[in-house]
């Protein structure tokens, strides 16, 4: 046995160079985990393939021996997507870190799996565009669509389903295509059927993403900030309904509930009224955000909401969105030493209000710390689960609570996972919201992708 | 109200790139790497922007000097809110050996011709991290000089400065026309939004070549090689505090 071992590794190192190629434990430990709450399962080896086609020869090596096949961004993923629970080889495509073929005028640009959304939008800082999707980490952006990410303004830019024009993909068997075409970046089309889609968000149970084509914006020509208090969860959502009914083209509008703001309070001794609270920004020229400010701020006001203050210099705007910056380090400091963990459901809007004071109740009656962020105007929230990892009691009921969360959101009408993916924890659940039809559909398209179920066994389905 | 502000803008490879050695040790790769506009100078033009927003200054001319390329360094700062351009043109061996000197002579020339009041560049570029231009300037020009700056406030006909020093911060008061540079935590600059990169397309930029503002281009300094730092050693994992002792002593550390 160690002989075929040998032999493999031999085979692998033959296609990535020697320091393509690592078995130490250190790095597969590294490659094993995410910022989940997962625990870590490495894989047997970390390969670190150059250009794609090194990721295709890898892949028929791992093909033709049955090893399982682990794609790796930046681990930056929440749902323990890049555990390897069949050992396996982890393709790291962080050496793949090239920005390609900028369209300007066409508001393209292609990129590999190395390049971060961060990275990208640094490249693009004099050009005049940026790609908006900006989910919390700095996450590879070919990583965000296996995952269709979303960000804080989905509300006005879209998720990752939305952007994502054309992907090069490696299949388990090694063959490489472009899911809309080699080269093609149409704004639209109708040719065929939607692969590009299919993938965004195959959580790297397809293929391999080795090239993603993403529509880029202009940036805005000047941003406003504004806070505002509400007396209730109602208000706060009613006045996000009649803002997106208005025509407002509200870039951000996020929700913190009474006890997030109050442990942001603590944490960066601030003074924020501990009610539920709306974090709103605005893009645009400066008299487009003047009206928008306006028709908002009226909106407010006739929902009882309080304290409304905007800006538009960038230093007072920061201090303003200090609460929602902060939130996950002040949810954590809540209870020093303790692991956070952010549910994720996604419900219509109408259904919003009912779903989170259902929610803060289910928290107080089970003694569970969960302070509430959300991105109200997509109707998606997150819980910030403060626990102690250690105690297994605490983990089980937090584990419970978030699956009646799940299952509350299925039940009127929603998602159990609004951005973060189904990856090892929500199978389950998938199946419940899915139906079994529709699952079998999705088990023969993964049947007819990747027979040998080598990609990513374990997640998603 | 002082009427124009001068700032020097240099074209680097960006700072994100993996900078590379040529095979032959004579420089570093720069076809077909990305460049824009050094950090220092995106700050320094950011500065002299939101001086003329508040009114304070009349008129921001961005310069730099370099081949053609570099006029798109020049349209960045335009796109930021400069009101026009001045490209000198420099290239080939002249363009292999500009430095500080020549640069300064260039600025210091430039300062007397448009009669300029305040001149505001980068403490230093992120590609040769030399921190003189900004001195060579003033001292050409006979001009006090303000740098490492991380405040700039015009109080009539004087300039308030407070530096970043080794042991905090230092304020100064200077009387115009001064040189300042530009330290990390001026400002934010700000991003070229598109309706700006449009407008930046219809301002002027002028050409010009060191000759014409009759500066020598000599170099005094000449560069025999460039290395990359050595290749960073494995560590060596060792089981005891024995062992760790008996290795140093090996070493010759202890």
């Amino acid at each position: 046995c160690n002989g075929a071992r040998e032999r493999t590794l031999s085979a692998l190192r033959a296609v990535a160079g020697d320091e393509g190629v690592c078995v130490g434990a250190a790095l597969r430990e590294q490659h094993g985990r995410d910022e989940s709450v997962h625990r870590c399962r490495p894989p047997d080896v970390v390969v670190f393939p150059r250009c794609v086609e090194e990721v295709s020869a890898l892949a028929k090596i791992c093909h033709h021996h049955r090893l399982p096949i682990i794609p790796f961004g930046t681990g930056t993923g929440l749902e323990g997507g890049v555990g390897a629970l069949k050992g396996g080889v982890c393709f790291s495509l962080r050496k793949m870190d090239q920005v390609l073929d900028l369209h300007q005028e066409d508001f393209d640009v292609t990129v590999e799996p190395g390049v971060t959304r961060k990275g990208l939008n640094s490249y693009l800082r004099d050009t005049g565009l940026w790609f908006p999707v900006d989910p919390g980490a700095d996450a590879s952006l070919c990583g965000m669509a296996a995952t269709s990410a979303s960000g804080t303004n989905a509300v006005r830019y879209g998720t990752m389903r939305e952007n994502v024009l054309n992907l090069e993909v490696v299949l388990a068997d090694g063959t490489v295509f472009c899911t809309a075409g080699r080269g093609r970046r149409p704004r639209k089309t109708s040719a065929g059927y939607n692969l590009t889609n299919l993938f965004v968000g195959s959580e790297g149970t397809l293929g391999l993403l080795t090239k993603a084509t993403l529509r880029l914006y202009g940036l805005p020509e000047s941003t406003v900030s504004a806070v505002c208090s509400f007396p209730s969860v109602q208000a706060a959502v009613d006045s996000t309904v009649q803002v997106l009914q208005a025509g407002v083209p509200i870039a951000r509008i996020e929700f913190l509930d009474d006890v997030m703001i109050d442990a942001c309070n603590r944490f960066n001794s601030l003074s924020y009224p501990i009610m539920p609270t709306l974090f709103l920004e605005f893009h645009g020229s400066s008299r487009s955000l003047e009206e928008q400010v306006t028709i908002t701020e009226e909106i407010t006001r006739e929902n009882s909401g309080s304290d409304f203050s905007w800006a538009e210099d960038e230093e007072t705007r920061a201090q303003l969105w200090k609460a929602r910056h902060d939130a996950w380090y002040a949810a954590l400091a809540l209870r020093p030493g303790c692991k956070a963990y952010s549910t994720d459901v996604c419900v219509p809007l109408s259904r919003l209000p009912q779903i989170i004071v259902e929610t803060k109740q289910d928290l107080i009656t089970n003694n569970l710390t969960g302070p509430i962020a959300g991105h109200v105007g997509d109707g998606n929230f997150h819980c910030i689960m403060v626990l102690n990892p250690e105690d297994p009691e605490e983990v089980k009921r937090v584990h419970e609570f978030t699956e009646r969360l799940a299952r509350r959101a299925l039940a009127m009408d929603g998602t159990c996972t609004g951005e973060h993916g189904v990856g090892l924890g929500k199978r389950a659940l998938l199946r419940e919201e899915l139906g079994p039809l529709a699952m079998e559909v999705m088990q023969g398209l993964k049947a007819t992708l990747d027979p040998k179920n080598l990609m990513n066994p374990g997640k998603v389905l | 109200m002082t009427a124009r502000v001068l700032v020097g803008v240099k074209r680097v490879i960006d700072y994100a790139v993996k900078i590379r050695v040529k095979p032959d040790n004579t420089g570093v790769v720069t076809d077909g790497v990305k460049h824009s506009m050094n950090p220092f100078c995106e700050i320094a033009v950011e500065e002299a922007v939101r001086l003329k927003e508040k009114k304070l200054v009349q008129e921001v001319v961005a310069v730099s000097c370099g081949p053609q390329q570099v006029q798109e360094t020049i349209r960045t700062a335009l796109a930021m809110g400069a009101d026009r351009g001045i490209h000198v043109e420099v290239s080939g061996k002249d363009y292999d050996s500009l430095g500080p000197l020549q640069v300064s002579k260039i600025l210091a020339a430039l300062a007397k011709k448009e009669e300029a009041s305040l001149i505001i560049l980068g403490k230093q570029a992120i590609d040769d991290d030399c921190n003189q231009t900004g001195q060579m300037t003033a001292a050409l020009l006979d001009w006090p000089q303000g740098t490492f700056a991380s405040e700039l406030v015009i109080e009539g006909d004087k300039v308030k400065v407070v530096r970043e020093i080794d042991g905090g911060l230092e304020t100064i008061k200077l009387n115009m026309p001064v040189v300042v540079t530009a330290d990390l935590r001026l400002n934010t600059p700000r991003y070229a939004t598109l309706p700006n990169i449009m407008k930046a397309k219809k301002k002027k930029i002028a050409n010009m070549k060191p000759g014409d503002l009759g500066v020598d281009m000599t170099s005094r300094v000449e560069v025999l090689r460039v290395d990359e730092p050595p290749q960073r050693q494995a560590g060596v994992k060792v089981e005891s505090v024995e062992d760790l002792v008996s290795k140093l002593k090996e070493a010759g550390r202890i």
